[in-house]
């Protein structure tokens, strides 16, 4: 047998952060020089992967010999010499490099669908997709009639991955049954959630699965013209995206005839402008058709009425990816995953105060505690977790105590909170709630179109009251205040956006209304964060008089001979901490 | 045909028809600041949503088609509130300076904050502040009393398709102007004048000549052009102060800038009252009968010493159609020529 060798590098947007082309450079180069060559494919191959999730540990590097894997973290390109030199050549892995107990921690509960192929296949090179059963999904669906692709999707109980949920097959299945000219389907890749990067990871690891999703969703619906709406922010993801639906032509998985099936079908890439609300489908659809991206009032929803008035299928990038698996492995496979009402999987970017953040893949239903502690790895510094947010700022905080509860579309909704699109974002005790109520805040209010007036004016009060709050001038009747217009703009807002953005107020009032109360009554930040309401001092106890603090201070409000207790003066303090930073003897108080 | 209930009263309507217009058939009253008849349904106001049993959110009725067997409920207490929460919402971004408004009286905003009794706001904050003016000579623009209701904006682009306007910037600070916030330099022919709810739009010409309840309204035909346009004078001390056109005319109540903005002649010093006779190299004074006299004679006589055809005649656009038929017929059956032009033509 011949010896083979295989090298992974992550290079997805994390990954080349991290210096992740650097590392792939210096490999080429060296194994260039020790006389390996290493662009044979299958049997020496050096190639890029997307992400694989733990982008902390960044740049991951996977090296095959032989068929046993040995993966690295962190590796610098002054790292490679050694490698090439012990483990490729040497035949012995670096040890001290490789990934430890918690890398392996990080994967073994995850189920991944649509991450199954990112970190393994090139995600540049179409028969890479194709070797791991790319496109054989397409070649079956073809065959398939349109009822049965559907009913097949229906089966599997695949609900949109976008943050509603709703039934992807039914969607086809009305989309299917309008009768008109002209149909399409649309990709909404405009993922725009603050810490979400599920969207992005999966079209910079694998863009075939999405175009072959989308391909199978456009024969089942009968469009022959689709769009990918993708942010303008995500180059990487538009590059490898575009390269793709190059090669997909060229294979004639897309274009006319399509496999010889006698199908037309191509996909357009229409870059967006960054603004969150265009990821509300009715204003991506204005957005394409070169309007103002302002959503529209439904009915009619785009199923009957949609780009061009044509009906239309809007699905999210993660819902199609998923198609293929389905396809290839059956309904029934799919539905194993999950509960009774979420079926299969759900990616999810963990980030936070959490020890391994990145992008993971769980199965629906699984417990929180276990994302957390398991996959999660726990809390950072050994704090303990205040609240975990979900679903961005559509999403609510879901409170330590119910950790326990499963991770599914109703039981989120029962506590307040959403699935969403898959942001996950991790609090501990140095949080305070009323700070990432107003954080979420600012983001929808300046998100806002501007189209209806609760959530251009009603989302700038809330955010007003909160500042206000934050700032040590609330006051009594500010949380009812809070309440009333968060349940009025909730009601009477025009679209998702406004909708839900008062739900990260709402959450947080009702799990941590005691964190409020002490905002406005006792003028005090529980957590130590609202710089209005902090308070420096020095602790006479533990100074030692050293003039650390002095020497930073930036507004001159410390005093104190050398040797002598130092003090603070509360009226000239700025309130910016580089004073308790400063101390080395734990000598400045903050409350 | 459907068949629904609206407040417990049964209502029928063909079917696309809204909850709002199928209310409004039934004289139920729905408030709305952001509707307009003539144009696309646009939901952004989000005063006019009602209660449909089954559906357990509110919807706008303006945008809602209505279904058969629908239960609707305009008033309740819930929907009232929160139509009083955006008012308090839009009142506390507008300067409220009704005192001193052009609209006052007329302004649809007004009228809601009175029925809606809002006199203590709940909410307070930062309001719009715009500093910059626009220098065009036709149509005040004050932004501060805009509340992005884009009526202004959807009949610029779908009943006179220039599309002058649109909406800028994000959130709070959205506001309607013209690219990069120029000065507006249209046709102005101020369709967005005539749906804009508040004193966000007005006519300069219009600036403390009166308001709505000190005018008498004078209905008339523009004098312009031959499209003849209904147009309706609000005159206060037998001047004219502004004019504006009715809904249900002939010109669905759109006008011209000529129509809209160009009456200031009628009061002009110089204009001519009566026909001038010129009598050696100098123009007098004259009565219709005496003038109408002189042309009936010379005519008369140029005809019979060199014929009709030493006669022409040229008729002025600013004359209706059948001035300008019953002219064309004077000089051929009349006069006996074909000699007739018109000044549009030219």
């Amino acid at each position: 047998m011949k010896s083979s060798l295989t090298i992974r590098i992550c290079m997805g947007t994390g990954g080349i952060a991290a210096g992740g082309a650097d590392v792939m450079a210096v490999f080429a180069d060296q194994l260039a020089t020790k006389g390996i060559r290493a662009d044979i494919r299958k049997h020496c191959s050096i190639h890029k992967v997307g992400c694989r999730g733990l982008c902390a540990k960044d740049v991951l590097v996977d090296v095959i010999r032989n068929g046993d894997k040995t993966t690295y973290q962190y590796i610098k390109p002054d790292m490679v010499e050694r490698i090439i030199e012990e483990h490729v050549v040497g035949g012995n892995p670096v040890q001290e490099w490789a990934v430890g107990e918690d890398y392996h921690q990080f994967h073994d509960k995850q189920i991944k669908v649509v991450l199954s192929d990112c970190g393994n296949i090139n995600p540049e090179d179409i028969d890479s997709y194709i070797s791991a059963g790319g496109y054989s999904a397409l070649e079956q669906a073809v065959k398939m009639t349109p009822a049965e692709t559907i009913a097949l999707i229906k089966k599997s109980g695949l609900r949109g991955r976008g943050g509603a949920g709703f039934p992807t097959g039914v969607k086809w299945e009305i989309c299917r049954s309008v009768d008109a000219s002209q149909k399409y389907i649309i990709c909404n890749a405009d993922e725009g959630d603050p810490g979400a990067f599920m969207d992005r990871s999966v079209i910079e690891g694998n863009p075939h699965a999405v175009i072959e999703g989308m391909t199978v969703g456009a024969v089942a619906i009968g469009a022959d013209k689709g769009y990918v709406y993708i942010r303008a922010e995500y180059p990487l993801a538009v590059e490898r995206l575009r390269n793709a639906l190059k090669q997909a032509r060229e294979r004639s998985f897309l274009g006319k005839n399509i496999l010889g099936s006698g199908i037309n079908f191509d996909i357009r890439v229409k870059l967006g402008a960054g603004a969150f609300v265009c990821g509300e489908e009715t204003a991506l659809i204005a957005s394409i058709e070169g309007l103002r991206g302002m959503p529209r009032a439904k009915p009619p929803f785009p199923v009957y009425k949609g780009l061009w008035g044509k009906p239309t299928v809007i699905n999210n990038v993660e819902t199609l990816a998923n198609i293929p698996h389905i396809i290839r492995k059956g309904a029934e496979w799919y539905a194993s995953f999950g509960t009774e009402k979420s079926k299969g999987t759900k990616v999810f970017a963990l980030t936070g105060k959490i020890r391994n953040s990145g992008l993971i893949e769980v199965p629906m239903g699984i417990p929180l505690r276990e994302i957390i502690f398991d996959i999660g790895g726990g809390i950072e510094n050994n704090r303990k977790i205040k609240a975990v947010q979900t679903g961005g700022p559509s999403g609510g905080c879901i409170p330590a105590e119910l950790l326990d509860i499963t991770v599914d579309f109703e039981s989120l909704a029962r506590v307040g909170s959403i699935v969403g699109s898959g942001g996950m974002v991790v609090l501990d005790e140095t949080d305070c709630m009323v700070n990432i109520a107003k954080f979420f805040l600012q983001f929808t209010q300046s998100e806002s179109c501007g189209k209806c007036v609760p959530c251009r004016i009603g989302t700038k009060r809330l955010l007003e009251i909160l500042e206000r709050v934050t700032a040590g001038k609330g006051r009594l009747g500010d949380i009812e205040l809070l309440e009333s217009l968060a349940n009025d703009i909730k009601a009477t807002s025009l679209c998702g956006l406004g909708q839900t953005a008062p739900n990260p107020v709402l959450s947080t009032i009702k799990y941590f209304r005691d964190e409020f109360e002490a905002h406005i009554t006792k003028k005090k930040c529980p957590a130590g964060v609202c710089r209005d309401l902090l308070s420096f001092v020095v602790l006479k106890d533990f100074c030692k008089g050293c003039g650390a603090c002095k020497r930073v201070c930036p507004a001159g409000a410390i005093t104190g001979e050398r040797k002598q207790t130092h003090a603070i003066d509360p009226e000239v303090c700025v309130k910016c901490g580089a004073c308790f930073d400063a101390c080395k003897f734990k000598a400045i108080g903050k409350g | 045909m459907l068949h629904l209930t609206i407040n417990g009263l049964r209502v029928t309507v063909p079917e696309g028809t809204t909850i709002l217009d199928a209310a409004r058939s039934a004289d139920i009253p729905i408030p709305t600041l952001c509707h307009h008849p003539k144009l696309t349904p646009y939901g952004g106001c989000r005063l006019c949503i009602v209660e449909v049993k089954g559906i357990n959110r509110p919807v706008t009725s303006c945008t809602t088609p209505v279904a058969a067997d629908m239960e609707v409920a305009t008033t309740t207490p819930a929907i009232e509130r929160m139509r009083k929460t955006i008012l308090e919402l839009i009142l506390s971004d507008h300067p409220n300076d009704c005192m001193v408004c052009e609209k006052a009286g007329d302004c649809t905003l007004q009228e809601l904050a009175y029925f809606y009794g809002v006199s203590d706001n709940r909410f307070e904050g930062e309001r719009r502040c715009y500093t910059g003016k626009d220098h065009n000579p036709f149509i005040g623009r004050d932004m501060e009393k805009c509340i992005l209701c884009g009526k202004c904006v959807r009949v610029c682009e779908e009943v006179q398709g220039v599309g002058a306007i649109d909406i800028a910037y994000r959130g709070f600070n959205a506001k309607i102007c013209p690219p990069f916030e120029k000065d507006l330099s249209c046709e102005f022919c101020g369709q967005c004048v005539s749906v804009c709810p508040t004193g966000a739009l007005t006519g300069k010409a219009w600036t403390q000549r009166g308001r709505q309840k000190d005018v008498r309204e004078i209905d008339t035909t523009c004098p312009y052009c031959g499209c003849g346009c209904s147009l309706t004078l609000h005159v206060r001390r037998n001047e004219i102060v502004r004019v504006s056109s009715r809904d249900d005319t002939i010109n669905e109540g759109w006008l011209c800038p000529k129509g809209r903005f160009g009456y200031t002649f009628v009061h002009s010093r110089d204009r001519l009252k009566t026909p001038l006779i010129k009598e050696k190299g100098v123009h007098r004074e004259a009565s219709w009968d005496e003038a109408l006299d002189l042309i009936a004679s010379r005519l008369s006589k140029i005809g019979k010493k060199h014929g009709p055809d030493a006669i022409g005649g040229l008729s002025s656009a600013r004359c209706t159609n059948e001035e300008n038929y019953l002219f064309q017929k004077f000089m051929r059956a009349v006069i006996g020529t074909n000699n007739v032009d018109h000044c549009a033509r030219l």
